[in-house]
Parts: structure tokens; sequence; C-alpha cells
């Protein structure tokens, strides 16, 4: 793992154990174990319906789990970015308003949080009237305020194409790097995975296999999920939603 | 110089006003419209029921609308669609109402009052009960703007802060259902959604942030409270639609004023 300071700290940010979380029947995770570091980008990849967004839900607090253990570092400060965050149109909303909704900032630091981001100059524009690319990089600007020490991300990306979705992870390295923040994100863009995670985690309900991104990608149950066409080169894949996979769990996750 | 009971109900009407005007925006923002329908005609049932049992009429109103508010947060996403379920709930509410009503031997009801408001009607103790309510509520709001606020703008988002969206919601619909109680003698209970979402939504015409948003919305019910009035006593019109006439002009001004700007 590497880290802005030169020297490793392992701090645990987040830690789950046997998790498990069910809506009403349906066991959407089961038996999840896995941990977060300080500093660290973890992916997590999986097809849909694999309980992605339930387990970042319950990692931020939004589902309970109904068995297992989860451990959150004791007021650990989240920048969270949602999959998707509709503005009703009814709702007035400045970008500097925006920055401003769960901490208190002054005018230079909105400035500052909106460069940091790539989002430069929108400062009193209306929400509704951004782009989808300005939309996200404002969102990300206001999840790096208040120097989070982990940034959630729930498919951050998906309103985006491809050049914008390139730009806006490029946007997120550097600001892991400048600001030696971890990362957690959920991504069907597995190019950009793989090169930019110190972890992977397949999920299919359970966790398939996790890893470095070398090793998962030669991981059987990594080929399992999501076909062979992905050998070799990590170039861009085009993900196979009918793949077979023989799990338990895969059929009743579809109502979910 | 004004009649005394002009003077009273001039006063409760600045009090409901401002009370909806915090109110009236969550509801349009959090597109509540038919919620806060469904409260209000619950009142009825609520108004009908206290004379049964000789409640005070406030509580009893609250009750009732505390009751739909929550039972109607309770059902809605398990089977029916929210609007049919908010029709369905609306409906029952004001045709139970009635028929309770109805049953009560030796009371006569006011239906009228009731179902469009009876301001000038309005007495010191009423005035003591809009605004106790509405000082409570606008505390209530105030204590809780900022979570109220990101749990409306995205649930996860709230989480992520710490917030619980599920009791911010709770705490939103208390105090709509008090803001309704308090409400139904001044606009009556018909029109009480209208007091909450014509202010609101004039003046999203001319605000860039929600705190700019609930001023104007304020600064729009003040205003069409004293001239409805003022209408309603020179040319003898009923005082609640009045005022909800006013508001709706101001909601046509800054409309037309807003797409001419844009066009």
């Amino acid at each position: 793992m590497q880290h802005l300071f030169g020297t490793v700290i392992n701090v645990t940010l987040i830690a789950t154990k046997d998790l498990t979380v069910k809506y009403g029947q349906n066991v959407v995770l089961k038996n999840i174990s896995l941990d977060v570091q300080a500093g660290e980008i973890v992916t997590i990849v999986g097809p849909n319906g694999s309980g992605k967004t339930s387990l970042v839900k319950t990692i931020i607090g939004a589902l309970t789990p109904d068995s297992g253990s989860l451990h959150i570092k004791k007021n650990l400060r989240i920048g969270y970015i949602p999959q998707r965050l509709n503005i009703d149109h009814t709702l007035p909303m400045t970008v500097q308003r925006f920055l401003n909704l769960t901490q208190v900032l002054d005018n230079q630091q909105c400035l500052d949080a909106l460069n940091v981001a790539g989002a430069p100059g929108l400062l009193k524009a209306q929400m509704s009237n951004l782009s989808g690319g300005q939309f996200q990089k404002v969102l990300l600007a206001r999840a790096l305020q208040g120097d989070p020490e982990i940034l959630i991300m729930d498919e951050a990306t998906q309103s985006l194409d491809q050049a914008g979705s390139a730009d806006f992870y490029k946007q997120i390295e550097t600001v892991r790097d400048k600001k030696g923040c971890a990362v957690l994100m959920i991504s069907h863009e597995l190019h950009v995975v793989m090169s930019a995670s110190d972890k992977v985690i397949c999920l299919n309900g359970h966790i398939c296999c996790s890893g470095a991104p070398e090793a998962v990608a030669i991981m059987p149950e990594y080929h399992d999920l999501f076909g062979t066409g992905t050998d070799g080169t990590l170039a861009l894949y085009r993900h196979n939603h009918d793949h077979k996979h023989d799990d338990h769990l895969h059929s009743t996750e579809e109502t979910s | 110089m004004l009649p005394d009971f002009l003077i009273r109900a001039t006063i409760a009407g600045l009090g409901v006003a401002i009370i909806a005007a915090p109110l009236g925006c969550f509801v349009v923002w959090r597109r509540m419209a038919y919620f806060g329908e469904a409260t209000a005609h619950a009142a009825l049932l609520g108004i009908a029921l206290s004379l049964a049992i000789e409640m005070p009429i406030f509580a009893g109103t609250l009750l009732a609308a505390l009751l739909m508010a929550f039972t109607v947060s309770q059902l809605s996403g398990r089977g029916l669609a929210s609007d049919t379920l908010l029709g369905v709930s609306a409906h029952a509410g004001l045709a139970l109402g009635l028929v309770v009503a109805s049953f009560l031997s030796g009371v006569r009801i006011d239906l009228m009052a009731y179902l469009f408001g009876d301001i000038l009607a309005v007495s010191i103790d009423d005035l003591y009960t809009i605004w106790i309510g509405a000082i409570f509520v606008l505390l209530l709001v105030y204590w809780r703007w900022s979570p109220m606020l990101v749990s409306t703008l995205n649930e996860e988002l709230a989480y992520s802060n710490g917030i619980n969206p599920k009791r911010e919601k709770l705490i939103l619909t208390i105090a709509l259902a008090i803001t309704v109680a308090v409400s139904i003698k001044v606009v009556g209970l018909l029109l009480i959604s209208a007091l909450l979402i014509i202010p609101a939504a004039a003046a999203r015409n001319i605000s860039n942030t929600p705190e700019f948003m609930v001023i104007s919305t304020a600064v729009v019910g003040l205003v069409s409270a004293i001239t409805g009035l003022q209408f309603s006593y020179f040319f003898n019109t009923p005082p609640g639609p009045s005022i909800v006439c006013v508001s709706l002009t101001f909601f046509l001004i800054l409309s037309t004023k807003k797409l001419w700007t844009i066009g």
C-alpha cells in the first residue's frame, strides 16, 4: 500500500466480519468479511443485483446487518458520493450552498474545493443547471470537504460518458494522492478499477474473490463472474450480464 | 380604526403564514402535497370525534392529523401506489368525519367553518393556540433545519453524515400535523394545502437557496394574509379563500416574471 507520507501506517477504517444482510426473506449479502485501511483504494465489482449497493448502504448505516459485525473507526469522516442525486427542481440550490450543506465554509474554501475537484467557476451556478460531469465534480468537491478519511462512491460515474468518467477517476486519484484519504468505490468499469485500485473485491452476494488487482485478474472465480474476455490486457471490457455463475444466491437477488 | 375582530384575524393570519412558510417549502421539495391534504382531511374526523367525546377540538385535530400522518408513512411502499393510498386516506378522513358529525345529536357543527375556516371568529384563546403552535414549530424547524434539508436531498447522503433521515421525516410529520391543527380555524381544512403550497411555489421563482425561499415564502404568506383580509373586509368576500386568491396572484405574477426573464 502506498501512502503519501512515505511511511505506511495501518489504520483500519472499516472492518466487517461475516456480515449478512437480508431484505425480508432475501439474503442479499452473505458472510461478507472485508477491511479498508487508511489510504487504500478498494473497489467492489460484481454483476447487477450482486449486493454492491447494499454493502455500501450497510457501511454508511442506511441498512442494518442481520448478523455479523461491522466496525467503523470511531468518528470516521466519510465523504460520500451517491449513485444518483436528484435535486428536485422546486428546491433552489446554488453550488455554493450545496458545498455548505453539512459544514460551514467561507467563499475561499468553496473556491478551493471546486478547484481541487476540477470544477472551477461554478460557485454561483444552480445545481439543477449543471451538466452530468459538472454535477459529479461538485459532488466530489462537497465530499472532499471536512477532510474525509475515506471517500465512498457508489458508481459515481454512471451518468458520465467514457471520457467524462476517465476524467473523473483521474480526478479521484489526484485527490487521493494530495489528501491521502482512502477510497471505497463500486464500479462497473473494470479497466479503470484494475489499473487504479490497491484491492479489488468481487461480489456476488458473497465475496467470490478479493486481493490485489493483478492477483484477482487471474483467479478462476473472477473469470466465472466476468467471463474470460478480461484475460491479459485488462483493456476495455464489455459487461456480460447473462454469464453463467452457479451460485445459490444469484437467483434470489433479481427481486431485491 | 379597524374593528377588533379584524385585528385578531390579522394576528391569526400572520401566525399561520409564518408557520406555513418552512413547512410549505418542505412539502413542495419533498412532493408531499397530497400528504398535507390527507393530514388536513383527517382533521375533520378529529373534530367530529372530539365533539363526540367532549375533548378540546385542537387536541382532537392534532391527534387525528398525527394518526393519519403516521399511518400513511407506515403504509407507503407496501403495495398500493402512494398517490392511491393518499387518495384513499384523504377522502376516507373527510367522509368518515362527515358521517360521524351527523350522528352527534344536540351538537350542531358549523361544517362550513371547519371546511373553509372562520378567521373572523378567532378568539384570544385561538390566538394563543395558533402562536404557541407556530413558535413551537418554528423552533423545531430551526433546530432540525440542516439535517432535514440533507435528508430531503438524499437519504444516503444523510446517513453518511450521521443523520437519520427516518427521524427527520418523523419530526417533519409532527410539525406538519401541528401546522394543520392550528391552521384549520384560519383557512379551513379544504384550503390548508393551498396555504402551504401556493406561497412556496410563488417564492420558488425568485429564490436561489433554500433559506431564501423560506423567507420569501413567509413574505408572500404574510402579505397575502394582510391583503386578503382587507379585501375580504371591504368587498365582503369569504376571508380564507380571499387570502388564497392573493397568494395565487403572487404566484401568477412571479411565475410570469420568471418566464419573461428566461425567454
